[in-house]
């Protein structure tokens, strides 16, 4: 059974940016260890012919043909932006940016 | 993080040493007119973001739909790179954060991308034909453009600060993954521009991009490593990114391969991280420590039901597929009948579709590739321009020489009336006519010509008279003087003799 120890949610979490307190991490990996373990129950019936599913719609090729239609105005766009310069979002300094 | 002087092993040097392998991801942003997940306007160098929808911003709430367009496009592209089609895919999320995609996901294919498993045949510029597996293209969406504003441009009090433009999140773009290209040894570096090339090419013959490498319509992430032998395993491979034109690519293979074998030679190991290339210095510089996929945190993406491409549109997109740039060249080759070295330096020369224009005009192939490789490729390197950016069109070409092929002008005229068309004279007609090039075969004009350069040169008539014909190009050659080159040569010959036998 795959297990979801303290380190792996710490881990997780980093990745995921969320800052969790050690408090937060023991209760944390207790509870998702439960969902773990939910979940691989679900594995054992789940017998090889039953189809693996991403999805629990029975939908496929759910498409819109390319039309393109208005866009959002200048300033509902950047109604959202903390700060704005030449109708672009403003933001600290990226660090370690790419380009 | 900067790096100092690094050590360089001369390419041939490392080419002798060690085996290169290389892998390259392309990315090609199609051309819909809407984005992969919303109907947002997919355009280019419009006002910052003027282009942009609730999904492309990823306001809550706002749930992606996918482009059927884009998803035709991919399947395209996967047929012309021998790709099978998948019968069934999915989207993923890969998770990472940066401004420029404000979702905190890109919206991408991970283990089920929409084509697989294909290969692509890469002509050098020698004609060697070298084959790239392929293993995998799939459908993503593009992220916005950040711009750094230095501390000395910044206007809050000196402060460094980035900006955001979401135009281009969204854009729909398919990204081709090769498998480990071996086997190329010292040509690796030729191989990867010619397959980044030969891809350019594909893509602008199927019409699902402009594919323009300056507008960033192209992209390549460059990896290499090198290994003691062509059995030995794989070495530890840097991926330099964003690599953007043709040029760069070669010259980016060539740096890493110089500078990972003089990590290797110093007994050192190379890291496996994300390198930059830049352009003035022909250089890559260390980026970040290569992040493995984990990290992404992949998994199936909630908002989107899978793709399940039907085979009958398959088979319809195929059989609808444009004859592809390879076999193009090679119909060409046998129609022109041209040799296969002057094929290969007129597709080297970039003067295929211009050549194919001339002979739609009505030019004999043979005379289109004289002109075009010849007088003008001339001209439009002194110029530094590309041929199509030459005022000479197609049209004045064919133009051109059909009036060399009714004798009105010869060869000698013709480049005359080019330089006239090349300096914005009119048409090679209007030209003709207003610089008086024709060819003189007026009997009477010419006559008097020949009867002054047989005046003007007695041992030659002498000669010709006691049966030696030889010397009669003297006389022809001082008539075309007289006449600056305008004489009919062949009549004057006959004047010449004409005249000779009668004195």
């Amino acid at each position: 059974m795959p297990t979801l120890d303290r380190n792996e949610v710490a881990r997780v979490a980093a990745l995921a940016r969320i800052d969790l307190t050690d408090a937060e991490l023991d209760r944390l990996a207790d509870e998702l260890q439960v969902i773990v373990a939910s979940v691989e129950k679900v594995s054992e019936v789940a017998t090889p012919d039953v189809p693996a599913t991403s999805h629990p719609l029975p939908l496929v090729n759910t498409m819109r043909a390319d039309v393109p239609e208005a866009p959002l105005a200048i300033a509902d766009v950047l109604a959202g932006a903390p700060e704005s310069e030449d109708g672009k979002f403003l933001g600290p300094q990226i660090l370690g940016e790419d380009a | 993080m900067t790096e100092t002087t690094t050590a360089l092993v001369p390419y041939e040097d490392a080419t002798a040493r060690y085996d290169t392998v290389i892998g390259i991801e392309v990315h090609v942003e199609l051309g819909t007119r809407s984005k992969m997940f919303c109907p947002a306007p997919a355009v280019f160098g419009e006002e910052a973001n003027t282009s942009v929808s609730p999904v492309s911003l990823g306001l809550p709430g706002a749930l992606p739909v996918v482009n059927e367009a884009a998803v035709e496009y991919a399947i395209r592209i996967g047929l012309a790179l021998n790709c099978e089609i998948a019968e069934t895919c999915r989207f993923a999320r890969k998770n990472y954060f940066y401004p420029d995609i404000p979702k905190n996901y890109q919206i991408s294919q991970y283990d089920e991308p929409i084509a697989h498993d294909g290969w692509l045949d890469v002509e050098l510029e020698d004609g060697t034909v070298f084959r790239v597996e392929i293993e995998r293209a799939h459908l993503e969406e593009d992220a916005g453009k950040n711009t750094h504003v230095g501390g000395s441009a910044g206007r809050i009090h000196g402060a460094e600060y980035s900006l955001v433009d979401y135009n281009r999140a969204g854009i729909p773009l398919v990204e081709i993954v090769t498998r480990p290209i071996t086997g190329a040894g010292e040509r690796a570096p030729e191989v990867a521009r010619a397959y980044v090339q030969t891809l350019r090419d594909i893509f602008r013959a199927l019409e699902v991009s402009e594919a323009r490498m300056e507008r960033g319509n192209v992209r390549a992430d460059v990896n290499v490593s090198l290994r003691p032998a062509p059995d030995a395993p794989f070495g530890t491979r840097t991926e330099t990114k964003n690599v953007n034109s043709f040029r760069s690519i070669e010259r980016a293979v060539r740096f890493e391969v110089s500078r990972q074998a003089a990590v290797l030679d110093a007994g050192g190991s190379v890291t496996q991280e994300t390198r930059h290339f830049h352009e003035d210095t022909g250089e890559t510089t260390s980026g970040r420590v290569k992040s493995d996929s984990e990290d992404y945190r992949y998994f199936p993406e909630p908002d989107l039901v899978p793709l399940a491409p039907s085979r009958e549109w398959v088979e319809e997109i195929r059989a609808s597929l444009p004859e592809l740039p390879a076999a193009r060249r090679r119909r060409l080759q046998s129609e022109w009948g041209f040799a296969d070295s002057q094929m290969r330096d007129v597709v080297n020369a970039g003067a295929l579709d211009i050549i194919v224009e001339t002979v739609a005009a009505g030019a004999p192939p043979a005379a289109a590739r004289k002109w075009w490789m010849g007088e003008l490729a001339r001209t439009a390197n002194e110029r530094g321009v590309a041929l199509a950016e030459l005022p000479v069109t197609p049209a004045h070409v064919a133009e051109l020489q059909s009036l060399v092929d009714a004798g009105r002008i010869n060869d000698k005229l013709a480049r005359q009336a080019l330089e006239g068309v090349l300096a914005g004279e009119g048409t090679p007609s209007q030209v003709v006519e207003s610089r008086g090039l024709e060819v003189v075969s007026d009997d009477g004009a010419l006559l008097a010509a020949v009867d002054e350069a047989l005046a003007a040169q007695p041992d030659v008539v002498e000669k010709i008279r006691s049966g030696n014909q030889g010397p009669v190009g003297a006389i022809i050659g001082a008539v075309m003087k007289a006449t600056r080159g305008q004489a009919d040569a062949a009549r004057v010959r006959e004047l010449v003799l004409q005249r000779v036998g009668e004195g």
